[in-house]
């Protein structure tokens, strides 16, 4: 498969990254050139094959619903890069 | 021999017998800090005085006699591990001023223990890559030769252990971020099985791959430090609820009755001569300690790395959705709205190689491209792991190169990034089968380069692993040359 400009930008707006238009160039180079590599994977027959997404497998672990301690409202703010009155400020969201 | 030099089981027996303190001990290390950090750059954070603080403690516990192996040993921890009220940047520009509120497991655990904290160690952003180069806060060294790399990402962690900048240290292994630095840095490090050590506190870069484990001088040194870190923790789900051995107990030096395995996949193209005779060797040596040695297969290892670079980008790109500016960490300035605050603070904030994989991830996940990428990577990832169920089934533990080369030239394959996943290949398919590994030393380049011995095991039966590792390295003397610095 290859992947387009199009696609890239696409990608980008995704994942909320942004760039400019010569890393949108190298970014097609580069991740045609991995994706290429990804599609030796095609060679293999996998339509009987379950998927695995955890190598080490447990089912339902469940644990006693009881309140533990938590960080405090000061502590949670402590890294926000923009905090006023109790609260994370951001830019506008609505118009 | 300097006590920066010496190992934590000696500088405990040293420490129990009154001869030096943990004062002392901390004190060498710093000052080797001070000495050959410059060249090295094995940290992102240096912590005197919490060491020296952590060190009068750990010296308060030792008079009163109620010293753990690892009370008042000067440790490295990776700089992605959370240590509370000691910044945490994970090599990122987005979490460059990221103080966490709370420890991770591993940390509360070595506090417990009375370990000394030294400092951060530099890794690559995120854990992504394999030479350290990615750090925001710039490349570390290898201590054997200082135009390479010391591999990655842990390679501040191996760094520091190989130059003497702390006697043991904590890594992450998410491809092979402990092995593959380990051989390149002449040490041992381990990666245990997935679940056996608590994730809670470690910075996720991809879930289901991730492990905590030791970075060491030596077998027993490391069999200590796993035993202090492992066990089950409730706030993470994935660890597992079984008892912890002393992994002390599986030093035993007797492979007679041990059956070893040796991929023939391994020795075919790509690998260094270099690297094939000294794995050879190893395997030889093995064999004269009476090892059965066989031969096995496993078919689907040259898959590995395409699948690893589709599971692991997917499970990131997820992951690092969290940093978008508002609850901690960087965040652009002059934004209007939302959105371009988002992708402006993360296109800053995050580096070019974990750009890269947040793209690839988003790309393997996204509608449409789901089946082709992400599901088939799944499925083959199945095909791995029942590989090495098989292979199993013929031998006790399996034994091949760590690396394919020794440490190669910073900048070698900065531009090139498949070049760069594809010094990965032999350590991946453990992390996508969940088992445990270690790279230990097994001898050195012409040019003085370290080479590692890998050695995988089953699920949980790191004791093997230990056993094989302890052995080899009891009747060799790889693990005894340290670089030499001095000579600058």
């Amino acid at each position: 498969m290859k992947i387009t400009k199009e696609e890239v930008e696409h990608v980008a707006l995704l994942a909320r990254l942004k760039f400019s238009e010569k890393e949108k160039e190298r970014f097609v180079s580069q991740l045609n050139r991995i994706l290429a590599y990804m599609d030796q994977l095609g060679k293999l027959d996998t339509s009987s094959v379950d998927p695995t997404f955890h190598a080490v497998s447990q089912k339902n672990i469940y644990r006693e619903d009881t309140v533990l301690p938590s960080l405090n409202l000061k502590q949670t703010l402590a890294n926000g890069p923009d905090v006023d009155r109790g609260f994370f400020r951001v830019p506008k969201i609505i118009e | 021999m300097e006590l920066y030099q010496k190992t934590a089981h000696q500088l405990h027996q040293m420490l129990r017998k009154k001869e030096v303190t943990s004062k002392e001990i901390t004190r060498s290390v710093l000052d080797r800090i001070q000495a050959v950090e410059e060249r090295i750059h094995s940290y992102i954070t240096v912590l005197p005085e919490l060491a020296m603080k952590q060190a009068e403690e750990a010296d308060g516990r030792l008079q009163k006699g109620d010293a753990e192996p690892l009370t008042g040993i000067p440790v490295a921890i990776k700089d992605l591990i959370c240590t509370q009220g000691v910044r945490t940047t994970c090599g990122s520009h987005i979490l460059e001023n990221f103080i966490p509120n709370y420890d991770a497991t591993v940390t509360t655990k070595l506090k417990k223990s009375g370990a000394v904290f030294v400092g951060k160690a530099n890794m690559d952003e995120f854990a992504m890559g394999s030479s350290t180069e990615n750090s925001y806060f710039g490349p570390t060294r290898n201590p054997w030769d200082l135009e390479r790399i010391p591999g990655g990402s842990s390679g501040g962690s191996a760094a520091a252990v190989a130059a003497g900048e702390c006697i043991l240290s904590l890594g992450s292994d998410t491809g092979g971020s402990i092995r593959q630095p380990a051989a390149c840095c002449g040490i041992v490090g381990m990666k245990p099985t997935y679940g056996r050590v608590s994730r809670y506190g470690l910075v996720a870069f991809a879930s289901s791959l991730d492990q905590i484990g030791p970075f060491a001088r030596d077998v027993r040194d490391a069999a200590l430090l796993l035993t202090a870190i492992s066990g089950y923790e409730p706030r993470d789900s994935t660890s597992v609820n079984l008892k912890v051995p002393d992994y002390r107990e599986s030093l035993v030096n007797d492979v007679r009755s041990l059956v070893l395995g040796v991929p023939r996949e391994v020795f075919g193209e790509g690998i260094d001569p270099q690297v094939e005779s000294a794995v050879r060797e190893a395997i030889r040596t093995l064999e004269k300690l009476g090892a059965k040695i066989v031969e096995v297969s496993l078919p689907h290892s040259e898959y590995a790395v395409a699948v690893y670079y589709i599971i692991a980008p997917a499970e990131a790109s997820s992951n690092l959705a969290r940093y978008d500016g508002v609850k901690y960490g960087f965040r652009a300035k002059g934004a209007r709205e939302l959105m371009e605050m988002y992708r402006e603070t993360r296109s800053q904030g995050f580096g070019a190689e974990v750009r890269r994989r947040i793209m690839l991830g988003t790309y393997a996940l996204s509608a449409g491209y789901y089946e082709a990428y992400y599901r088939k990577a799944s499925q083959v990832r199945t095909l791995i792991a029942k590989d090495f169920e098989k292979a199993f089934g013929q031998c006790d533990a399996l034994i091949m190169p760590t690396t394919p080369t020794p440490a190669f030239k910073l900048g070698e394959k900065v531009d090139d990034p498949l070049q760069m996943y594809l010094s990965d290949i032999y350590t991946i398919p453990c992390n996508l089968a969940g088992l445990p590994g270690v790279s230990i030393p097994c001898g050195f380049s012409p040019s003085g380069l370290p080479i590692g011995l890998q050695i995988l095991a089953n699920h949980f039966q790191e004791e093997k692993i230990l056993r094989v590792a302890y052995t080899y390295e009891t009747n060799t003397d790889h693990h005894l040359r340290r670089p030499n610095l001095e000579s600058e």
